[in-house]
């Protein structure tokens, strides 16, 4: 299973009813896919930083899923035959967030072999000593 | 304060660090570090460069791009990517943010091109 970030910005002019009913669309898809819905979260209207379909606000969509490949290709299809979707865009984020938790994980390994390390104090020092 | 004011200071070289000496140094450390923090215009001014990467010293080990404050300030005015000799970025995180930013532009968060 891997992780994504499916975010995609409606148009403002959709209303309320509209929106949610997207929204629960795009949930069933996930799930008859059998994908796993994480996290939904509306971002509200934000202000676009250019003109997207003639429009300068959208609005946002955050759907945090895990599934596989063809629950991601569904999803986006899906969204491109919508006409109040203007944008929209996958990222898979499970490697990122692996690569994080050990980043993570080293930090706290280098903070427990040094019981004080204080990196700001340390680096200075040393700066200092090679210029 | 013996700041530098001519242009030689671009160069954020060696040469200045040793004249520069080190309790001075020490004392204006913290309000440099103040502005360069949240509004990140420190960096064009003629001090030295922050030798800290943000991402580093802040712990941020995914560079998010719908954090829109956060990768706006590696953007220069117009829109481009600043490179990481002004910013002072390490490279892993310079990496993370250009593909940050990109994606953010994509989804206009950022303008690809912004001013005239």
């Amino acid at each position: 299973m891997r992780k994504y970030e499916l975010i995609f910005i409606v148009r403002p002019d959709v209303p309320e009813e509209e929106l949610v009913k997207l929204i629960t669309q795009m949930e069933g898809v996930v799930t008859g896919h059998g994908g796993k819905i994480e996290k939904v979260e509306r971002m509200g209207k934000r202000r676009l930083a250019y003109r997207v379909e003639r429009q300068r606000e959208g609005f946002y969509v955050l759907f945090v899923i895990e599934g596989g490949g063809d629950t991601v290709k569904e999803f986006e299809r899906r969204l491109k035959v919508n006409d109040a979707v203007i944008k929209y865009l996958s990222v898979r984020v499970d490697e990122e967030l692996k690569r994080a938790e050990k980043a993570k994980a080293w930090r706290a390994e280098q903070a427990s072999r040094k019981p004080r390390p204080r990196p700001a104090g340390g680096e200075t020092q040393q700066a200092e000593a090679s210029s | 304060m013996a700041t530098p004011t001519s242009s030689g200071g671009s160069g954020s070289g060696s040469g200045s660090g040793g004249s520069g000496g080190g309790p001075g140094r020490s004392s204006d450390r913290p309000a440099r570090r103040g502005p360069g923090g949240p509004g990140g215009g420190g960096r064009k001014q003629y001090f030295r460069r922050r030798k800290v990467c943000k991402f580093c010293e802040e712990k941020i080990d995914v560079v998010d791009y719908k954090d829109v404050r956060l990768v706006s300030q590696f953007v220069s005015d117009r829109g481009k990517i600043l490179p990481r000799r002004l910013t002072g970025t390490c490279s892993p995180h310079q990496r993370l943010l250009t593909v940050a930013i990109k994606r953010a532009r994509n989804l206009a968060f950022i303008p690809f091109a912004s001013g005239r």
